[in-house]
């Protein structure tokens, strides 16, 4: 665990702010990086590249609420709900639903606000609760959104949603339902995100956050105001939801009230947790381990099994659907040899074996 | 109906403080065993009804089993989701909370395929006036069953010997490892009797409803929370006034505004009360830990 930094010489400095790697963690960066940069030219499989791309809406959602849980340390159980205000905004406007055709780009700015707006709509009332409790009025708000749009179907389309919705056009480049402008459009998205987090975290607000997390209580008395601090979370969470929906609102053209339902708070909520807490680099490999998990594998794994059963002609073979039990599976193993996450820091790791000495032995066997 | 989940979600949360979300699977799954153990003993949807003391036995019977099997099946998730995680992190056992969920629900849905199923109804259903209100017998059995359990919790609570081991775990688990109480059989303990509940409750919905599905566990886990939190959490009086309350409330409104805001109603009445009375109707207010 031990590991020293500032002795080391032979150190890249990386730029905007991430500090210094060792040559073969700047050569990993730069393999991955282009790994995605040059992903749709290497796969060309449209189904693939839609898939990675459908992950971009998830792991800008997982960095989203990365903020209000990982680093405020909120519990936030409704975070579904921020993402369907942003879709709705989008699909509202620019759709056959009302016959308004407003510009995509400036409306993905705008659904961000709409949805950091609600956000400390939320938030101002319910910040006073703690942990369990918040983390109820959370999930209350997450179930009463998709009703409300379910149910004010005049607005909304109702059950089946709003269809047609506009697709955006980038200098008379029409996107189109090919899926790799929305590829490119997610992964530059996903790049602002990251240099934008990394500054974030590590200032003033950032560490603000940190220390409500760590000691509500000290943390006001060092003068970091709970409310604002609380707050800003909820609403720089929100906006991250929102951003998600606009462009996953865009790519399918089509959204339902029952898309954003509790399963998908969820399941951002475990690829945080999966991939450690607070961590940016955690939050990163979590999303894309589980989006890629839901989207591709375990649909492919069902395929095979139908494709076993038909094959066998045996139609308990054929129609077993092991997509959640492999999902809940992979839950339960992962928290269990690792409760800190795939990735966590140094301080986390001391702070979770320290804290509890009789658990630390049976924690070192598994790290 | 809700209060039944409801007290088996306030035992684990009182005493682990761990939200179960595993809970409403586990009471689906209730039901599930049910329609199995009543098959297996030649009572099948379409069946005769069973009246007398014939159709009581059989229902204590398969009320009995479901409920012993629940209890194991809850234990079992305890020793193998939870107890490692029980010094972990807080949001740990959570994930693997919902893990279980996800496991139990794909378990369901491969045994009894992705549709409702029914549930068979042997036992005969009189009506029942009391000045002109009809009340079948059913809604009674629901009503009594879910009192009559709540008395006997409140009794093995507050006047066994376990039930002592389990108030005083809920206080200081170290405190009550030092005084000789054997935390971890404590709260298998409490695992067991939560999740007999919810088989209980899994046999009454079926007999309720008539029907049920691989997914039904989840809304109704997270309403029986909502009822759990809105006694105050911890607290079985609690959690029975917090249960009655919702399904009232989901009552009228179906009946004087629409049914379709019956879940947006419940929840925004969660939302107000929580933000105004943070520790539930009946929940003590217990000052800030420094």
């Amino acid at each position: 665990m031990e590991r020293s930094h500032s002795f080391d010489r032979r150190r890249v400095r990386l730029p905007l702010g991430f500090g210094d790697v060792s040559p073969l963690q700047a050569a990993g960066l730069v393999a991955v990086i282009a790994l995605f940069a040059f992903f749709p030219l290497i796969d060309r499989n449209a189904g693939h590249i839609s898939a990675v791309a459908d992950a971009g809406y998830f792991l800008l959602l997982v960095f989203g609420l990365n903020i209000v849980v990982g680093f405020a340390g909120l519990l936030d159980l409704g975070y579904a709900a921020f993402f369907a205000i942003g879709a709705y905004t989008y699909a509202m406007v620019a759709s056959t639903q009302f016959n308004l055709h407003f510009n995509f780009w400036p409306m993905l700015f705008m659904s961000a606000c709409v949805a950091a707006l609600f956000g400390l709509i939320l938030g101002a009332p319910t910040l006073r609760l703690r942990g369990d409790y918040l983390a109820i009025v959370t999930l209350g708000f997450g179930e009463i959104v998709p009703q409300v749009f379910l149910n004010l179907d005049k607005y909304t389309g109702g059950p089946n949603g709003i269809s047609n919705v506009d697709q955006p056009v980038f200098f008379g480049y029409h996107f189109g339902f090919n899926p790799i402008p929305y590829y490119y459009l997610y992964v530059v998205v996903i790049l602002i995100a990251i240099v934008l987090l990394n500054n974030l975290k590590r200032s003033r607000l950032g560490r603000a956050w940190m220390a409500i997390r760590e000691d509500e209580l000290a943390a006001t008395h060092m003068g970091v105001n709970p409310v604002t601090t609380k707050l800003l979370a909820f609403a720089m969470g929100a906006s991250f939801a929102g951003l998600a929906g606009c462009i996953y609102a865009a790519k399918l053209t089509l959204i339902s009230p029952d898309e954003f339902n509790f399963s998908v708070s969820v399941t951002i909520l475990s690829a945080i947790v999966l991939g450690g807490m607070g961590s940016l680099l955690g939050a990163f490999i979590g999303g894309l381990l589980l989006a890629l998990l839901n989207f591709m594998v375990l649909p492919q794994i069902t395929n095979w099994t139908h494709a076993l059963g038909a094959a066998l002609h045996n139609d308990a073979i054929q129609n077993a659907d092991l997509h959640y039990i492999i999902y809940g599976l992979i839950l339960v193993l992962v928290m269990l040899f690792r409760p800190e996450g795939l990735i966590s820091n140094a301080s986390r790791r001391a702070e979770l074996h320290h804290a509890q000495p009789a658990e630390s032995a049976a924690a070192a066997g598994t790290e | 109906m809700y209060a039944l989940i409801a007290l088996g979600y306030t035992m684990v949360y009182g005493i682990v403080e761990l939200i179960n979300f595993a809970h409403g699977d586990v009471y689906t799954l209730g039901t599930f065993l049910c329609i199995a153990i009543l098959a297996a003993i030649g009572v099948a949807e379409g069946g005769h009804v069973i009246g007398g003391w014939q159709g009581a036995l059989i229902a204590l019977l398969v009320i009995a089993l479901a409920a012993l099997l629940c209890g194991v099946i809850g234990v079992l998730i305890e020793r193998l989701a939870y107890r490692r995680l029980r010094n972990a992190p807080r949001l740990a056992p959570l994930i693997t909370a919902i893990g279980v969920s996800f496991l139990l629900q794909g378990i369901m849905r491969n045994w009894k395929g992705p549709s409702e199923i029914s549930f068979p109804q042997f036992l005969p259903n009189p009506t029942f006036a009391f000045n002109g209100v009809h009340v079948d017998a059913r809604e009674l059995l629901v009503v009594a069953v879910s009192v009559a359990m709540m008395i006997v919790l409140q009794l093995f609570i507050y006047n066994t010997k376990i039930g002592k081991a389990m108030r005083a775990t809920a206080q200081d688990r170290d405190a009550a490892a030092l005084m000789g109480i054997n935390v971890n059989s404590t709260i298998a303990w409490t695992f067991f009797i939560g999740s007999a509940l919810a088989g209980v409750a899994g046999f009454i919905s079926g007999m309720y409803f008539g029907t049920t599905m691989f997914t039904n566990g989840y809304q109704a886990g997270l309403k029986a929370f909502t009822a759990a939190v809105l006694g105050g959490i911890g607290n079985i009086a609690g959690a029975m006034l917090g249960g009655f309350l919702i399904g009232i409330v989901e009552a009228f409104t179906s009946g004087y505004i629409s049914d379709q805001w019956t879940n947006v109603v419940v929840f925004s009445i969660l939302v107000l009360i929580l933000v105004f009375r943070p520790a539930g109707l009946l929940g003590e207010q217990l000052p800030e830990k420094v």
